[in-house]
């Protein structure tokens, strides 16, 4: 839940990157980390086993600068993926503004990828969060792999959509980050709504910044 | 996408003021170097006393991860929580303890004092600061905090020139 300290002139916003293990979340921040300007990122910390898998979490703050008179940071977190940490993925949860799912695209991980995916929908359930009324963007990672599943497999999998309930919500709604693909549309009579999806290479940065400013400029949106 | 509005919520001002006074209160009583208010996701609230040279973001994020994972060892022996913690170092020891369930009170003391004194100074200012932060969070309950109109603009300005148009 995001946080606007009217006393210290603070906005502090909460992102967590979420996936199955070694599908790339830590590469996502490492990247993030490397390429932003030093006067707008504090320190990454990694709590991670000595073979730098991810034990904990891993950390990092980005910060945009004053903006109207509050300093204004996004909290990025990452949680290990190896499925037995959950009790550790679930604490990270606590207090999410907005998630970014990095699935791994070989086909080999699809299991994984999908046994993540229900495993955050349970955990933000536990937490009494509904992903479906949360910034949430999918990053469909290590596209560059010659084993790398096609893009409408993935999205047929992690990103099938929710029914539109409301009437004032059922509209055609083109996805702005992908020509030709909508968030809400029409199928077979039913309105769906889906995520933004992005691909990705994260080892080389590809995708690493158009993910976090999706998810970023959504969570921006929840608080005016 | 939806999009829900402000979830958030918001730390005034003039919560800010009465909380600084019992803090100031127990650091005097205490002998105690500084005190620090993190919430429970991870975001530091007000610091007091002897500026930290530690960076104070990271240091709210590990401070949050910590009590989390320790009222999870909590549960695991059968008790509802932890309600403090404790960690000795050499020179520097930090004791911490829950307010209201949402927020965290860490307090930096050396050997200028005794964790004896802390722990017994600290129970009336959990106390004090139970009662206010449980009035500030029922005050907020239901209603929402929102930025001034033309922040989410400007900080969208400020995402495009950090990670590119």
């Amino acid at each position: 839940m995001s946080l606007i300290n009217y006393a210290s002139r603070e906005i502090n916003c909460k992102i967590v990157y979420y996936g199955p293990g070694l599908g790339g979340k830590t590469t996502n921040l490492e990247y993030v980390y490397e390429k932003v300007a030093p006067s707008s990122k504090g320190k990454l910390i990694s709590l991670a086993t000595e073979t730098e898998r991810t034990l904990f979490f891993d950390f990092l703050p980005v910060d945009l600068g004053t903006i109207r008179g509050f300093r204004t940071r996004f909290h990025l977190y990452t949680v290990p993926g190896q499925v037995y940490y959950n009790a550790s993925r679930k604490l990270i949860l606590k207090g999410v503004d907005g998630v970014v799912f990095v699935a791994d695209s070989q086909i080999d991980r699809m299991e994984a990828n999908l046994e993540a995916m229900q495993n955050l929908y349970d955990n933000m359930a536990q937490h009494g969060y509904d992903l479906t009324h949360l910034p949430f963007v999918i990053q469909y990672n290590k596209r560059d792999l010659p084993n790398a599943a096609a893009v409408s497999d993935l999205d047929a999998a992690l990103n099938p959509g929710w029914p539109v309930e409301d009437p004032e919500r059922q509209k055609v709604t083109p996805d702005p980050y992908r020509a030709g693909a909508f968030l809400v549309s029409e199928i077979n009579g039913v309105w769906v709504e889906r995520v933004p999806t992005f691909e990705g290479v994260a080892v080389r940065g590809d995708g690493v910044f158009d993910t976090l400013k999706a998810v970023s400029k959504l969570v921006l949106k929840t608080l005016g | 996408m939806t999009v829900p509005r402000a979830a958030s919520w918001a730390f005034h001002e003039e919560d800010s003021q009465q909380i600084r006074g019992v803090l100031v209160d127990f650091l005097r009583d205490a002998s105690a170097r500084t005190a620090l208010l993190v919430d429970r996701a991870g975001q530091m609230l007000v610091t007091v006393g002897e500026t930290p040279t530690f960076d104070p973001t990271a240091f709210a994020s590990l401070t949050a991860a910590d009590f989390s994972a320790n009222d999870q060892l909590a549960r695991l022996l059968g008790e509802p929580e932890f309600g403090a913690l404790f960690h000795q170092g050499e020179k520097e020891s930090l004791y911490l303890a829950d307010i209201a369930r949402r927020v965290i009170l860490v307090v930096l003391f050396d050997n200028r004092t005794t964790l004896g004194l802390v722990k017994l100074r600290m129970r009336s200012a959990v106390s004090e600061l139970t009662t206010i932060f449980t009035a500030m969070f029922a005050r907020q309950a239901g209603t929402t905090s929102q930025v001034d109109a033309g922040f989410v603009d400007a900080a969208e300005d400020e995402l495009d020139k950090l990670f590119g148009a």
